[in-house]
């Protein structure tokens, strides 16, 4: 399984069928604090890269969530629903949506791990 | 950012790690551990905030509670020095200049606490409708630092900190002149903006400063404007800018207890007036969103036939209070208790009903 990531902090890992896991980072839910709702879109919903899929909200604000690749949502994190800090116990572990991948070559213009580390470590973000 | 400016404890904040952002022209702490932990320790312990970056006007003269009265919704005539009043500076349209406490110091003093994004816009006004008036207006915004001690160990710590065991003698909206570390003069006042009780503290800046660590050192835990936020929507007090601005009236704002239309003649008076005897067209409601989803400032509220009938003026997941809320300002023929209404968060609408502005239980020492 690798994992990819984009420079607004989300990750997008390729699970055993080809399939794309998105959520967002550590470093992300750290900034977010207190994550007190998720978003989420539906199944069968249909994005571009770039596209905003939904949002992720703290006590303070609501941040948009960015695709990292084009896909069809094919499940959604219902455990977040309910237990939306799910996301501040293990960011990597709960991923957000599942979507089937329309285009796996565009994953080569994001991030590996030591890309994104890093970026992390460079500018202010 | 430009002309940004900063309190005197703004060194303090940097040094204790806080996320600072711009707020009312300052450069203000949001969070320093974090809002939730912040918010918590206000309901249950003590916390401490910097509102120094609140504004100071002192009116003193003969014609000072004429003048006060002039501009102000709630009436200053017979009020006993040592009392606070809370109320309004309304536009001749009935539209809100800006919201503000005034301390009743002696016949004919007073002390205006003014909003920080407000200063400018506010002294201009104090100072042009005193034309007529045997009034000096004194504004000491630059000189005066203010900390608010809020939560149920206040007045333990700020006993403990400053030696003042009469100040257990204040009541709410009561305040006192005393002197700290020797030979300070300063103001404590029982009021605060968290619906727990508590004091805030106005006293020149290097004292403020020296106040200020001395009660962290006591154990209060230092709290930014995040949880300040979050603290006050729970009780359902107003914000400058969300509940009141320019083109709402506090009318509107479902403030009218504050505004003494019976009693004396103010600017605005008339527009009010109106508005108390045949109602307003928006009114201020409390909504509690039937999901999880946050409908934070701006958001459209919607009647049951998608029809826009007004906004959202805040919006949180409450922390004391586990449930979706905000407050909306929304044609008034909907604002009935549990009248069924809906909310559009970005692309989705949820289920919302109307329920009591106040949130959460306020616990003051009345």
């Amino acid at each position: 399984m690798k994992t990819y990531f984009t420079p607004t902090h989300e990750y997008l890992t390729v699970d055993a069928d080809g399939n794309g896991l998105i959520g967002i980072t550590d470093y992300a839910q750290k900034a977010l604090g207190n994550v007190v709702y998720v978003d989420m879109p539906e199944v069968g919903d249909e994005f571009s890269e770039g596209d905003d899929f939904g949002a992720i909200e703290s006590v303070k604000a609501a941040s948009d969530l960015i695709i990292p690749a084009s896909g069809e949502v094919i499940e959604v994190n219902s455990a977040l629903e309910d237990n939306p800090r799910l996301i501040n116990e293990d960011a990597m572990a709960n991923w957000i949506i599942k979507i089937r991948l329309t285009d796996p070559a565009e994953l080569d213009s994001l991030m590996d791990f030591d890309v994104y580390m890093n970026y992390l470590a460079s500018d202010p973000h | 950012m430009e002309n940004i400016r900063k309190t005197c404890l703004h060194d303090k904040h940097l040094s204790l790690g806080a996320q600072m952002s711009p707020f009312g022209g300052f450069d203000m702490p949001i969070q320093y551990e974090g809002i939730v932990e912040e918010h918590n320790a206000v309901r249950h312990a003590c916390g401490i905030f910097d509102v120094s970056h609140m504004g100071e006007v002192f009116v003193s003269g003969p014609g000072a509670t004429d003048f006060v009265n002039h501009i102000f919704t709630n009436d200053v005539r017979g009020v006993e020095a040592g009392k606070c009043l809370y109320g309004m500076m309304l536009h001749p349209d009935g539209g809100t200049v800006d919201d503000l406490l005034v301390y009743v110091r002696g016949d004919n003093d007073f002390l205006l606490v003014i909003n920080a994004a407000n200063i400018d816009k506010d002294v201009d006004w104090i100072r042009r409708n005193a034309a007529g008036y045997d009034v000096v207006v004194d504004h000491q915004s630059d000189n005066i630092g203010e900390i608010a001690v809020q939560g149920p160990l206040a007045e333990t710590i700020l006993r403990k900190v400053t030696g003042l065991d009469e100040i257990a003698g204040l009541t709410f909206y009561t305040f006192g002149n005393y002197t700290i570390y020797g030979n300070a003069d300063v103001i404590i006042s029982r009021t605060g903006y968290t619906g727990e009780d508590g004091f805030e503290i106005y006293a020149p800046r290097e004292i403020t400063r020296m106040l200020w660590d001395d009660l962290l050192e006591a154990g209060a835990k230092p709290c930014g404007l995040g949880c300040r936020d979050t603290l006050r929507f729970e009780v359902g007090l107003p914000l400058y800018g969300d509940e009141l601005a320019d083109n709402i009236s506090p009318i509107e704002a479902s403030l009218g207890m504050f505004v003494k239309t019976d009693s004396h003649d103010f600017i605005g008076r008339d527009a009010v007036a109106a508005q108390k005897a045949s109602g307003a067209s928006r009114k201020l409601v409390g909504l509690e969103i039937l999901d999880r989803a946050i409908a934070r400032h701006g958001a459209e509220v919607l009647d049951a036939d998608d029809n826009v009938i007004g906004a959202v003026t805040t919006g949180y997941r409450g922390i004391s209070v586990d449930k979706s809320l905000a407050m909306a300002l929304i044609d008034s023929s909907y604002a009935a208790l549990d009248t069924p209404l809906r909310v559009r968060v970005r692309r989705k609408v949820f289920p919302a009903k109307v329920v009591p502005r106040k949130f959460y239980k306020k616990s003051y020492k009345k």
